[in-house]
């Protein structure tokens, strides 16, 4: 039975209301405003939304709303939709190209990986360079990824574009060369054939006006150049055969670090060091500042600077005594005995000497191939006809030039590769005068001095994006290639010119229609087939090249004549000699932060240029001798030829002459993110002087300026105590006794059988690594190692070793995996009756022994017995290793490390604000300088050397994928690589064959402290002086 | 009951009786604090965040903010670690060794020794944490099983044997502590009216009732501790020289180094001891409980101590120059007049010639002088590892890389924090806990009826 209940909704409906009634024919009880909104015809014709539409946002909107709940993917990746050839992730690619930059010039070979460069090495394929490279070559790569690089034109210091800056450029040039103007074009020392024939062509395109091209070098050779000119009558330097020469005499040159190709004369000069092949040459360096050259020489005379010519007469006149030429008048010199042992051994050496001299002097160097001429030594140790074209700069066009625009007739100057407002001596006023030019175009890479005068600023590409040819030597070509993309919207010079001169073709086919006319070939397959094979190898060696002008001719030089216009040089109270690091040379790569904590080989300074002094004159002027650490140095206020610094270091330089003095150039610009000035520029104290620049000056003066500075150096403690189971050094008359326990002998420790080996008394169980699988080892030659320190940057690039800035080193916190020690000499006396105090102060003219050092890779590693957590273990193939994710960083290794290689991240050097401006992981540009291969490494780990593990994986697998055992040329570590004199030889032990091998069972190789035990598996070679008796 | 002969001088002076005793001891604990206490807890207190402040600052930023650097990995942190460590010994030292020995002397002492002991062994073990890299990773050193394979600690490294040797030492030093503390806490409990104090002293106390059977066993797992901690004197001392001994660097490679630094570690923790019962007995009245025949026993410990760690000293010079090892050699020769020569003769006036004045009765019974004679002993066993750690290592195998340590306010700032946190450690144990095992020290108390008479008579005519 069903109920009729009715329900009522509410009263209203009860009583029927005459409100509810009406409200119920309304299908919404309330008032809906949809005719006031759908049926107003304008407002509806208005817009164009329709329901759809909005359903389509409504949808789209939520999707919106949800999808941005989510977390969005990595940003920064960007794939390959199409994977480019031969790019394979995880693989690397390596491209032949060279370096050039003005001052420093190799082949190298440019490791890729995924795209971007990270790796530079020598390219072993190379006849010129030999395959060695410097630090500053192979720190260039990270220049690529500076932050502060110039990223578009500019003109008037705005960002314009190409267009823009092109048309306005044209336009420019178009009015300048219309009526007949001058225009000025100011590069480094153009080796390049193609630029070369660029500039002419740009001259032939344009010949109603006055165009002129004018190479600069920014250390100048115009003395040097001029000399060969007139004596052979051609400008060009001549090539060395170092490697040839038994006697080497250097008056002031520092040919390891400054010359052109003076990595190739590393390779040559360690040849001839190798005492196992018989003989070694013997190497005299008079010199005022103790240069890389001086500090491997076996007999170095410290002279002052303006004492170098009047020596150079004296070794002239022993020579001509001997050979019969004519005697030239000179001053007696307080360095006779030394002199003659010098002449003599050149005079004994005939046609396998060598004389080098440094200066800048057109006369000295005159006199210096007067020398080796009277040596024969022309045609065997020394090419003139093969002529080096690093170096072209002429002192005397650059003046004019510099007239030129100061009487502001130039009306368009151009210039590229070179900073002549920073590098320029003041006295030629470059600043006023390059101000007075119409227009000027600087290309260049970073805001400096130059573009700061410059109305337009041509942001250029690096060398690693650039193309280019070169000729370094006659016969000798090398291509440049780009090995990445312009990372910003930059061109090099010459596809600006190209364009500007109206030519719609690329610097590529200008480079490639050259080498046409080199080879002597014709567009085609064949060309094709050259090219790419020349651009694979990266350099080509033409068959001849005797085209006439080259086959120079020898004029007589007057010695007579030669000697007086020598005249007398400018003596002072003090001297100042001008010399360039072997980090900064002269100054191009300044802002790289590798270069600058690169100790410097000798004082082992960083961050820092100083004045050097000799450090008996620096205690007689109550000047702090030792600094580093919290120990400060003391300051000055120095006047060199009129240009005052205030409050400069002065720092006490063991070997640097009395009452002279030494500065580096190639400081005093900005670095890193906060744009930090390193250093003070004493390029504009540099002055002309008879038409050269001079290196030295003798109008110098200088206070105390009771101030205090802070030196960061990676040493401070500079002699070897000795120690000779650390260093190991003999005379080469002692070597060649043959006698091992002379030179070498054994430790031996004494037990109740007698005296035994120390290797023979152990606690420990052998290691199994010797008899099975691999034993990797290392060997590195003292003789060799000239302490240039290729091997550190090397590695910092290799192994992604953060840079820690100057605050840091002095806090003895520098993270360099290999370090190169440089101990001085103590004095004899005080080393034989162990007088320890004493023996902390090294000699005035001390002998230098430079000494890589790196983990020693122990088989019975102290490390590895003492972390808590066995985050460091020894490898089945003799390897040390560090497991970083394993490490607490208790730092119980670190302390217990003999050799004390161990390094400690003090900080999160990736994160930690103090390292922002400088560390390269700290930037994402600077990041992609990381080689992916390496771990970066967190705060507080531990890490060393580990034998580039990497390397040695990569090498095993191609060596696996080959079927094949490995071989020595497969594992290459990265320092061992870098070594422009080959110092550095690693292998596997367990491998019969291999070199390694080999090396450690010279007679000369030993291990440092091997009686601590350690067992290590680096060998080290007796460092053998071309001395009479032994030393120490 | 303890018998004596009568002509002894009695341990306890004042002609206590049983309540006075306990009247003394408890006085703070059911009493209010004193100004004194309050300004001592304040400057603790502020000595304590600062150092806090330091260590967290140098945990989130990295060890780099101290002074350390290649070549001298360690210093201040290790250097404070050992001293801590060092310091701790006495207490351990007084209550067991001497209980087993059975000197009564101990009793007046060994409470604040044995928390002394654990407050310095915490102060310790903050060291070896915030000197690691990676303090998050610490869980590593223990043999904990993994899964990562066949990962596991290694038993070679002394360091891993500190990890053991130091957490044992803690856990029965602690226990130890703990247990004599269970009948004070209880008579503490039947003493305080409060009720929060009361329930907190009553779960303190165990249910501590006082009958035989429970003073039995007391006895009997004191003895049994007393065993247990013993070895454990001589042991930890040993094992954290072994950092040192087992190590290859010159000055650190030496085979006397364990019972040098036992003796050395005694040696400092009794100078610790006096510097801080010659204060208490003073502030909190307790002249005729810690008299000065207790200081001067004590005195004589550190005489025959600090000569031991003074041979040991001339013994390390004379091998050093009789093994004929040039770096051993340099590493002794170094020390004593190189750049640190000053923290050398810190460490030899401190330790071995000032401790000789003690030949003097004289001297050794002055309150005062003990006093300066303790604070002169803490710097210099503090001095001793700062020689061997730093002196060591800054100038080892390769000169090249010799350095000079420099420490930074972060440095200063961590180790005077410790001092800090110890000593708010120290304070609030003299304001809440017995600072005399009261309970025990009656069964030292020579009392008689006529003593019981004088003292009423006493009472009255006041």
């Amino acid at each position: 039975m069903s109920k009729n209940i009715k329900y009522w909704k509410g009263v209203e409906e009860l009583n029927q209301t005459p409100d509810f009634k009406a409200a119920e024919t309304k299908e919404f009880a309330e008032y809906l405003p949809v005719e006031d909104f759908v049926g107003d015809k304008d407002l509806m014709e208005g817009s164009k939304t329709n329901r759809r539409d909005f359903l389509k946002y409504l949808g789209f909107g939520v999707t919106a709303a949800s999808l941005a709940a989510c977390e969005t993917p990595v940003q920064k990746v960007i794939p390959h939709v199409v994977k480019t050839d031969k790019t394979n992730p995880g693989v690397a690619n390596y491209y032949a190209t060279t370096y050039n930059d003005g001052n420093d010039y190799a082949e190298i070979i440019v490791k890729t990986r995924e795209g971007r460069p990270i790796k530079i090495e020598g390219n072993k394929q190379s006849p010129f360079s030999l395959g060695a490279v410097n630090a500053r070559i192979n720190s260039s790569v990270l220049s690529l990824y500076d932050g502060q690089r110039l990223k578009a034109p500019m003109i008037g210091g705005k960002k314009v574009s190409w267009s823009k800056f092109d048309k306005e450029v044209e336009a420019k040039l178009a009015a300048a060369l219309s009526n007949g103007g001058k225009v000025r074009i100011l590069t480094n020392s153009i080796n390049s054939p193609s630029t070369t024939r660029l500039v002419e062509s740009f001259k032939n395109k344009f010949t109603s006006a006055d165009v002129q091209h004018i190479n600069y070098d920014a250390i100048s050779f115009s003395g040097a150049l001029s000399a060969n000119e007139e004596a052979f009558g051609n400008r060009a330097l001549p090539s060395y055969k170092l490697n040839k020469a038994r006697s080497v005499v250097s008056i002031g040159a520092d040919f390891l670090n400054t010359f052109p190709n003076s990595v190739g004369l590393a390779r040559q000069y360690a040849q001839g060091r190798n005492p196992e092949k018989g003989w070694m040459s013997k190497h005299f360096q008079f010199e005022s500042s103790m240069s890389l050259t001086g500090s491997n020489a076996d007999v170095r005379v410290p002279i002052r600077p303006s004492e170098h010519a009047a020596l150079l007469l004296a070794i002239y006149n022993h020579v001509a005594s001997a050979t019969g030429g004519t005697k030239v008048s000179s001053s007696s010199s307080a360095y006779e005995e030394k002199v003659k042992q010098a002449a003599q051994h050149l005079i004994a050496n005939k046609g396998r000497s060598i004389l080098f001299v440094g200066s800048n002097d057109r006369n000295m160097q005159l006199m210096a191939i007067a020398i080796n001429q009277a040596l024969g030594n022309y045609g065997k140790t020394i090419d003139k006809d093969s002529t080096i074209h690093l170096k072209k700069g002429d002192d005397n066009q650059l003046k004019s030039m510099v007239a030129e625009l100061n009487s502001g007739s130039v009306d368009v100057l151009m210039i590229d590769g070179v900073n002549p407002a920073y590098s320029l001596p003041a006295e030629l006023k470059f600043s006023e005068a390059m101000s007075k030019a119409k227009v000027s175009v600087v290309f260049a890479n970073r805001a400096n001095e130059s573009t700061a005068l410059a109305s337009h600023v041509a942001a250029s590409n690096h060398y690693l994006e650039s193309w280019n040819d070169h000729q370094p030597q006659s016969g000798i070509y090398s291509l440049t290639q780009p090995t990445i993309t312009p990372l910003f919207d930059t061109r090099q010079m010459q596809d600006c010119l190209l364009k500007w001169m109206g030519e719609d073709k690329s610097y590529y086919d200008f480079i490639k229609e050259t080498w046409m006319t080199t080879s002597g070939m014709t567009a085609g397959p064949l060309f094709e087939d050259f090219w790419n094979t020349s651009l694979q190898k990266g350099v080509y060696e033409a068959k001849k090249d005797n085209n006439g002008a080259e086959q120079a001719q020898a004029n007589t030089i007057d010695p007579v004549a030669v000697s007086r216009s020598m005249g007398k040089q400018a003596s002072g109270e003090w001297e100042i000699e001008f010399y360039q690091k072997t980090g900064i040379g002269d100054g191009n790569q300044s802002h790289n932060p590798w270069l600058q904590e690169l100790p410097d080989p000798i004082s082992k300074i960083t961050w820092d240029n100083y004045i050097a002094m000799n450090p008996t004159d620096a205690r007689e002027l109550g000047f702090a001798t030792e600094y580093g650490e919290q120990k400060d140095a003391n300051t000055i206020h120095i006047t060199i030829n009129g240009q005052k610094f205030e409050n400069v270091p002065v720092v006490a330089q063991p070997g640097q002459a009395r009452k002279s003095l030494s500065v580096a150039v190639g400081y005093g610009q900005s670095i890193g993110k906060d744009n930090e000035i390193i250093g003070f520029n004493v390029f504009p104290a540099m002055a002309l002087k008879g038409g050269e620049v001079a290196q030295y000056s003798a109008e110098v003066s200088f206070e105390d300026a009771d101030g205090a500075y802070q030196i960061a150096t990676t040493q401070t403690h500079q002699t070897i105590m000795g120690r000779d189971s650390v260093v190991r050094e003999t005379s080469f008359s002692t070597y060649q006794t043959g006698d091992k326990d002379a030179f070498n002998p054994a430790h031996t420790i004494a037990t109740h059988e007698g005296p035994l080996n120390v290797n023979k008394v152990d606690l420990w169980a052998e290691h199994p690594v010797a008899s099975a699988g691999h034993h990797w080892g290392m060997t590195i030659d003292l003789n060799s190692c000239i302490g240039c320190g290729a091997c550190v940057t090397s590695c910092n690039s290799e192994n992604n070793v953060p840079v820690v800035g100057k605050d840091e080193v002095r806090r003895s916190r520098e993270m360099h995996w290999i370090r190169i020690d440089r101990y001085f000499s103590s004095n004899p006396t005080d080393v034989e009756e162990r007088n320890y105090t004493a023996m902390e102060t090294p000699e005035d003219n001390p002998q230098v022994v430079h000494q890589p050092m790196m983990c020693q890779h122990c088989n019975h590693a102290p490390c590895e017995t003492v972390c808590p957590v066995a985050a460091t273990t020894h490898s089945n193939e003799g390897i040390n290793q560090m497991t970083y994710n394993r490490c607490i960083g208790t730092r119980y290794c670190a302390n217990n490390c003999p050799y004390k290689v161990r390094r400690f991240n003090w900080f999160s050097y990736q994160n930690y604000d103090k390292f922002a401006a400088l560390n390269p992981s700290q930037d994402d540009l600077g990041r992609m300088v990381l080689n992916p291969d390496v771990t970066v490494r967190a705060r507080g780990v531990m890490e060393k050397c580990s034998l580039c593990m990497q390397r040695i994986q990569e090498g095993k697998l191609t060596a696996k994928k080959e079927g094949r055992p490995v071989v020595d040329t497969d594992i290459e570590t990265a320092c061992a690589s870098a070594c422009p004199t080959n110092a550095i030889t690693f292998g596997d032990y367990n491998n019969k064959a291999s070199k390694v091998l080999e090396r450690s069972k010279s007679d000369r190789a030993y291990r440092v402290i091997e009686e601590v035990g350690t067992q290590a598996n680096v060998y080290y070679h007796v460092k053998v002086r071309n001395t009479e008796s032994t030393s120490v | 009951m303890q018998q004596e002969a009568a002509i002894r001088e009695p341990l306890i002076l004042g002609e206590k009786t049983y309540g006075q005793i306990t009247d003394d001891v408890l006085k703070p604990v059911v009493g209010k604090a004193n100004r004194s206490w309050w300004i001592a807890f304040g400057i603790a207190a502020i000595m304590a965040l600062w150092g806090i402040g330091c260590i967290l600052y140098l945990l989130g930023t990295g060890v780099g903010t101290w002074g350390l650097n290649k070549t001298v990995g360690w210093a201040w942190d290790i250097t404070n670690f050992v001293w801590w460590v060092g310091i701790g010994h006495a207490g351990t030292l007084i209550s067991a060794v001497l209980l087993l020995f059975r000197q009564k002397w101990r009793m007046a002492i060994n409470r604040s020794a044995e928390a002394m002991t654990i407050f310095a062994v915490m102060m310790a073990a903050v060291w070896p944490g915030i000197h690691m890299g990676r303090i998050w990773l610490a869980y590593f050193v223990f043999p904990l099983p993994n899964t990562f394979g066949s990962l596991w600690v290694n038993f070679n490294s002394p360091l891993l044997w500190d990890v053991f040797a130091i957490s044992t030492y803690f856990s029965v030093s602690l226990v130890f502590w703990y247990i004599g503390l269970i009948p004070d806490f209880a008579t503490i409990r039947d003493k305080v009216t409060q009720t929060v104090p009361k329930k907190v002293y009553s779960l303190l106390s165990f249910g501590w009732t006082g009958n035989a059977k429970a003073w039995n066993r007391f006895e009997e797992i004191s003895l049994v501790l007393a065993g247990l901690a013993t070895p454990l004197v001589f042991s930890v001392h040993s094992i954290v020289s072994m950092d040192f001994a087992t190590s290859v660097i010159p000055g650190w490679h030496t085979t006397i180094f364990p019972p040098y630094f036992v003796s050395g570690a005694v040696f400092s923790g009794f100078a610790m001891v006096q510097t801080l019962l010659i204060i208490m007995r003073k502030v909190m009245n307790l002249e005729n409980y810690i008299t000065i025949k207790h200081i001067e026993y004590m005195n004589i410990v550190i005489i025959v101590t600090g000569s031991i760690v003074g041979v040991a000293y001339l013994t390390e010079l004379f091998i050093s120059w009789y093994s004929g090892v040039e770096y051993e050699a340099y590493a002794f020769l170094n020390r004593a007049t190189g750049p640190y020569w000053w923290s050398y003769w810190a460490m030899m006036t401190c330790n071995v010639i000032s401790p000789q004045v003690f030949w003097f009765k004289k001297l050794r019974t002055n309150i005062i002088f003990t006093f300066f004679m303790s604070i002169i002993v803490n710097i210099g066993m503090w001095f001793e590892r700062f020689v061997i750690i730093v002196t060591s290592l800054h100038r080892d195998y390769l000169p090249s890389s010799w350095t000079m340590f420099h420490p930074t306010y972060i440095d200063i700032g961590c180790f005077i924090g410790t001092i800090g946190i110890f000593f708010v450690l120290f304070l609030l144990f003299a304001r809440f806990f017995p600072v005399l095992p009261l309970n025990e020290l009656k069964t030292i108390l020579r009392s008689s009826g006529e003593q019981y008479k004088k003292n009423t008579e006493d009472a009255t005519q006041h």
